[in-house]
């Protein structure tokens, strides 16, 4: 047994990430109140702001873009304690954790399927809620591409808050602290682009530090989520 | 550090402290190909402590483990390719069904995931394959989980527990596998409070005593 393993032809970082990803989206999808609960927090806490303001189409224009944003990061935060915490407790964390694949491998895919699950249908109501909301018609498409890019963001670095508090028994206040903080240049920049928008103004600086914080977080977050996942299960 | 080219695994001086309390102390092992090794001990002895530093899981106070006289943390990817740990909690998804869970840990380990169906049956799970796992029991599920063994090609077999709510015949065909895989060149380190039914000279213990400082 000690010569060369043939059976380690099967293994590539893209068959490690689809099994990876297959496997979280159909744990999801047979396990729906994942999936609901996020998105109708969502829906429910973008329409209660005109019954509790008042349908000025005027004010709920102004206040709409931190309104949809505030409430997608909300819900991400929501969302973001099934990303470790059911696999920490059955025990399945450990074998990604001994698999004979790269980690940042396994959390990248896993985070990605995350986004689908959560990010992906925040972006897809979005505009029914803009209607709702009275936004202004040139900020549509400054809001879909804030949150086609924002909302990546928030799924790798909540992903580095939940590795860190996955071993612990109540992390939920603690994940919220570590979190939200470096939620914060998010929601400013994503709002901010979408005020502009509305002005007419060209928004393309903000989109670019989104960009940044994108390309950022999606190539240096799966390292760091690896890291603190070995230490939270040390 | 031994360094015969047999030996699989190797700890040196391993220390091991949790909650103030020393669990062992300048601990050395070798396993080498072919070992069985029985770690025995009373509860919060720290079986399952050794079990997780050997596995790479937790990082041991003092002293190292070695893969084939390399120290494990230096080439975590070929030293998992040759592992297979089993902890007390099986790992099987509820949301699954049996044969997926079981197919996603062969094809995670780079083993051909369609053994899936026919492995399962060589745990009595026959009939079992697409139901999910939340319908199933304790000890089906630590079957799910151990189904893996029938296809392991990893030579260091590392098992905490693996007969809990496993049934006498169940017990009986895992000390039967365990041997042909140390026959095969491979190695286990496993935990059980039962006594071992092969003969005790196929087996070594390793007995872990409480201690109170």
């Amino acid at each position: 047994m000690s010569e060369q393993q043939p059976f380690m032809k099967n293994l590539s970082y893209r068959g490690a990430f689809s099994l990876v990803f297959k496997r979280d989206l159909t744990i999801a999808l047979r396990h729906k109140d994942d999936i609901f609960n996020p998105l109708l927090f969502f829906i429910i806490v973008v329409t209660l702001f005109p019954l509790g303001i008042g349908p000025e189409p005027n004010t709920l224009a102004r206040i709409a873009p931190g309104i949809i944003w505030v409430a997608a990061l909300l819900s991400t935060l929501l969302s973001l304690d099934r990303l470790f915490k059911s696999d920490h407790a059955d025990g399945s964390l450990e074998q990604l954790l001994l698999s004979p694949h790269p980690l940042f491998i396994i959390v990248l895919a896993k985070i990605v399927a995350h986004w689908c699950l959560t990010g992906l249908p925040l972006i897809l109501v979005a505009p029914l809620l803009a209607v709702l909301l009275h936004l202004d018609e040139n900020s549509y498409s400054a809001l879909m591409l804030t949150l086609l890019i924002g909302t990546p963001i928030l799924s790798f670095l909540g992903a580095i808050g939940v590795a860190l508090t996955v071993g612990i028994k109540k992390g939920g206040v603690l994940l919220s602290l570590l979190v939200l903080p470096l939620y914060i240049p998010v929601l400013i920049f994503a709002t901010s682009a979408i005020d502009a928008a509305s002005m007419n103004l060209p928004y393309n600086g903000q989109l670019a530090i989104i960009g940044a914080l994108f390309v950022g977080s999606i190539s240096l977050a799966p390292f760091a989520v690896s890291a603190a996942l070995k230490v939270s299960t040390n | 550090m031994p360094n015969s080219s047999a030996t699989l695994l190797s700890a040196n001086k391993l220390t091991c402290i949790r909650e103030d309390r020393i669990l062992f102390e300048q601990l050395d092992l070798s396993v080498a190909a072919g070992d069985i090794i029985q770690v025995e001990g009373p509860n919060g002895a720290g079986k399952t402590s050794l079990l997780r530093i050997l596995a790479g899981l937790s990082v041991p106070y003092e002293g190292d483990v070695f893969f084939r006289n390399q120290p494990i943390n230096q080439d975590r990817e070929s030293f998992h390719q040759n592992l297979l740990y089993l902890g007390h909690l099986a790992g099987v998804k509820g949301e699954m069904t049996a044969q997926e869970n079981l197919a996603f840990s062969l094809a995670l380990s780079g083993l051909d995931k369609n053994q899936a169906e026919q492995t399962l049956s060589q745990v009595s799970l026959l009939g079992f394959e697409d139901a999910l796992a939340s319908h199933l029991s304790a000890g089906q599920h630590r079957r799910i989980a151990l189904a893996q063994l029938w296809q392991s090609q990893a030579p260091i077999w590392i098992l905490d527990e693996p007969f809990t709510a496993i049934d006498k015949l169940g017990v009986e065909k895992l000390e039967q596998l365990f041997i042909q895989h140390a026959e095969n060149g491979g190695c286990v380190i496993l935990t059980t409070h039962q006594d071992l039914a092969m003969p005790s000279t196929l087996y070594k213990k390793l007995t872990l005593e409480y201690r109170f400082f």
